[in-house]
């Protein structure tokens, strides 16, 4: 089979073409509108049998995947950033209906300041409403987790909508080479959606969206939401397992690159893992046993594998591409937060915050952030997290602050 | 007359560091920027006590050119910025800038309650009828019937007047203009800056970039055409029948009522708590 060139957003836009969705609630925001305008030219062709309607806003799109989605049909929608925090709402409320569809976020920083290039912070508010979250780092594993998304959420042990993480820009707009699954094959892996209990139909009503008082209700879905996303795990492996059957192409919950006798392990999520991995093989070359971790799946977090990939290892640099205000690296307390009773713990891990706002992460600072870790594992003291910026940056930032005028407070 | 455009050009735009702007060759939006600073020149208000916010799109880049107090917010918040900050400090001029996205569909339900709130705020409302910056999708003023890239059959959802919307949600001052009439576009703007209330001037904008192309109006000076074969004055509408109206629009004051603003009427408030006497 020979490869396609597609940019991050056209992968995307062929997984769902493949999934055969029947509706497309959408709302233009960049740097996701590729996506959505790659599809209506397909409808708009007649090679997709497919209604699509550009709603007002996100907040009523995601309100309208949702419903149509309760109504037991396959739906798709896409947005970015700003467009996921305006309809965050709405992402909380229809992830427990237990109406599973697709949504692509394509990465993209948050306000203020404002942006259009990517970190992890608008995917991540996400975090915790009971959407599944699939992140990729190359194009070809935006088109596989469109298809293995579907297929994970509809699973009737899940039922969950899910997330698939692009990054705008480095994945969104960066053309690579893709092997585009054939219809039979996609068809083979992914069955027409069979809802089940999901269903508005005349003649048998139901009632949904019922208001619960007194707690003891309320916990009890929420904690079987729970329940359903963490039994994702085991279903992500098993369809996993099926689509190399079909495709050849191996996908598992955590990614592990050179880890087996790796001592320092770099972790992270999405596209700049790539460029780690280079880095990897750089550093290898010069003789130190270097390897990187990346969770393909977010939520449910898959703790148990991530423990065996980093078991025994002498130090983990977690490169956050995200800030929680006043806390720091979110992945870094997520990665903590299991290792802390896993007697085979990793001795250090170092916190670095790098790539916020779409600021590249270079190869040499890769080099960097393992020289650190191997100096903290050796001494055994965790130095501070740190903020990949050069002084070359900083400079030009009081430059720029000196022909503003500054008046911001300062460090 | 080039002296007098460069004193005003030297005076309220950022013409050193700001320039060349994001818009397309032959946007109507520059043509807006001109009307707005003559009408703030005009006026002569103090640059120090004005205020311009903006949502997000083609239309919400305007304030990044002007040398006054402004603000880049979020699609569709704009008007709520322009509360906060008129609320806290009434003694301001606050100008909000936005599209006909922005004011109407993502941030609709803003605009109808600023309205009917009669905030004391000016609302400046581009309306080229399409997401501009995005790519083209159809905008809730988006004319029936017409093509963007969500509608490639025609679009069949109908439009929003907005200066109708305006009228009916209880704006003090409402006006519609276009990029055309540029005299009168530069009047309306200055007398809803005045305006005690809330304040609209709706601007008929070209994007034939995203709107044109698509509608048989691929250039500007198409578009201005378009504009000007169908615009009418309200004075001469009044005379006009409904068969010789259809397909055209009216420019000019739909509006200009007095009635309390919500600034004045929660200042009174204050001043009575306070055991200030009340002006009446
Ligand atoms: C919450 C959110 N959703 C979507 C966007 C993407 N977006 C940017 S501008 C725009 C539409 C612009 O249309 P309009 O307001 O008419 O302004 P124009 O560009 O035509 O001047 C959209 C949808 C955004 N910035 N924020
Ligand atoms: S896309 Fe349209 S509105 Fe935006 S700058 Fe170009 S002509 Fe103007
Ligand atoms: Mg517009």
């Amino acid at each position: 089979m020979k490869p396609t060139l597609l940019t991050g957003n056209g992968a995307a836009a062929r997984g769902v073409r493949l999934a055969g969705i029947d509706y497309l609630p959408a709302f233009p925001i960049t740097p996701q509108t590729e996506i959505i305008e790659t599809l209506a030219q397909w409808i708009q062709a007649g090679e997709m049998d497919c209604r699509m309607v550009t709603m007002d806003s996100e907040h009523s799109m995601i309100t309208a995947a949702g419903t149509a989605a309760a109504t037991g049909v396959r739906v798709f929608t896409a947005t970015s950033s700003q467009g996921l925090l305006y309809g965050m709402e709405m992402i909380y409320t229809v992830a427990g209906w237990r109406a599973p569809f697709v949504l692509v976020n394509v990465s993209r920083a948050l306000s203020s300041p404002i942006t259009l290039e990517p970190d992890h912070n608008d995917v991540l508010a996400a975090r915790d409403s009971g959407f599944l979250q699939i992140h990729c780092s190359t194009c070809q594993e935006v088109l596989d987790a469109v298809l293995l998304a579907y297929r994970l959420g509809e699973d009737e042990r899940v039922r969950l909508p899910v997330i698939v993480n692009l990054d705008g820009y480095y994945l969104s707009f960066t053309r690579e080479p893709v092997l585009i699954p054939s219809r039979k094959e996609a068809a083979r892996f992914l069955a027409p959606y069979d809802p089940g209990e999901t269903h508005f139909r005349a003649g048998d009503p139901v009632s949904q969206g019922v208001a619960v008082l007194g707690g003891s209700q309320y916990s009890y879905f929420r904690y079987e939401t729970h329940l359903a996303s963490i039994q994702a795990l085991s279903v992500f492996n098993e369809i996993c397992r099926e689509y190399e059957k079909i495709t050849g192409r191996v996908y598992e919950a955590v990614e592990g690159y050179r880890t087996t006798d790796a001592e320092i392990v770099f972790f992270m999520l999405g596209s700049f893992a790539t460029k780690a991995k280079d880095a990897v093989d750089h550093l290898r070359k010069t003789g130190l046993k270097v390897g990187l971790v990346r969770p393909r799946l977010f939520r449910p977090f898959p703790a148990q594998a991530i423990i065996r990939h980093l078991a025994d290892k002498k130090g983990v640099a977690v490169v956050d591409q995200n800030l929680s205000q006043g806390k720091g690296g979110i992945l870094h307390a997520e990665l903590s937060s299991i290792l802390y009773n896993e007697e085979r713990r990793p001795c250090v891990l170092v916190s670095f915050i790098g790539g916020l706002g779409g600021r590249d992460i270079s190869v040499e600072e890769f080099f960097e952030m393992a020289r650190v870790t191997v100096q903290a594992a050796e001494s055994g003291k965790t130095p501070a997290p740190r903020l990949l910026y050069t002084h070359e940056e900083l400079a030009r930032m009081r430059g720029l602050q000196s022909i503003a005028g500054n008046r911001s407070p300062g460090h | 007359m080039i002296a007098e455009i460069t004193r005003i050009r030297h005076k309220y735009l950022r013409h050193d560091k700001k320039f060349p702007h994001v818009w397309c060759p032959g946007c109507g939006i520059g043509i807006v920027l001109g009307s707005l600073i003559r009408a703030i020149d005009g006026l002569g208000l103090a640059k120090n006590d004005l205020v311009l916010a903006s949502g997000i799109g083609c239309s919400g880049r305007l304030p990044a050119y002007v040398d006054f107090n402004t603000l880049h917010t979020t699609h569709g918040r704009a008007l709520t910025f322009s509360t906060g900050i008129k609320l806290a400090n009434p003694s301001l001029n606050v100008l909000t800038v936005m599209g006909d996205g922005d004011a109407t569909a993502i941030g609709g339900n803003h605009f109808i309650h600023a309205a009917r709130r009669n905030l004391n705020l000016t609302a400046i409302i581009i309306n080229n009828q399409i997401y501009g910056m995005t790519g083209g999708q159809y905008s809730p003023t988006t004319p029936y019937g017409s093509n963007s890239t969500t509608s490639p059959y025609g679009h069949i959802e109908h439009a929003f007047s907005i200066a109708d919307l305006a009228v009916t949600s209880g704006a003090s001052y409402v006006a519609r203009g276009t990029v055309y009439h540029v005299p009168a576009l530069d009047k309306l703007i200055s007398r809803g800056i005045e305006k005690e209330g809330f304040s609209v001037i709706e601007i008929m904008t070209n994007c034939h970039t995203q709107y044109g192309r698509r509608n048989e109006m691929s250039d500007p000076v198409t578009m201005m055409k378009w504009f000007k074969d169908h615009a009418v004055t309200t004075t001469r509408a009044k005379k006009m029948s409904p068969e010789e109206l259809k397909g055209k629009f009216s420019i000019g004051v739909l509006t200009d009522i007095d009635k309390p603003s919500y600034t004045e009427e929660y200042q009174k408030i204050r001043d009575r708590a306070k055991g200030r006497e009340v002006k009446s």
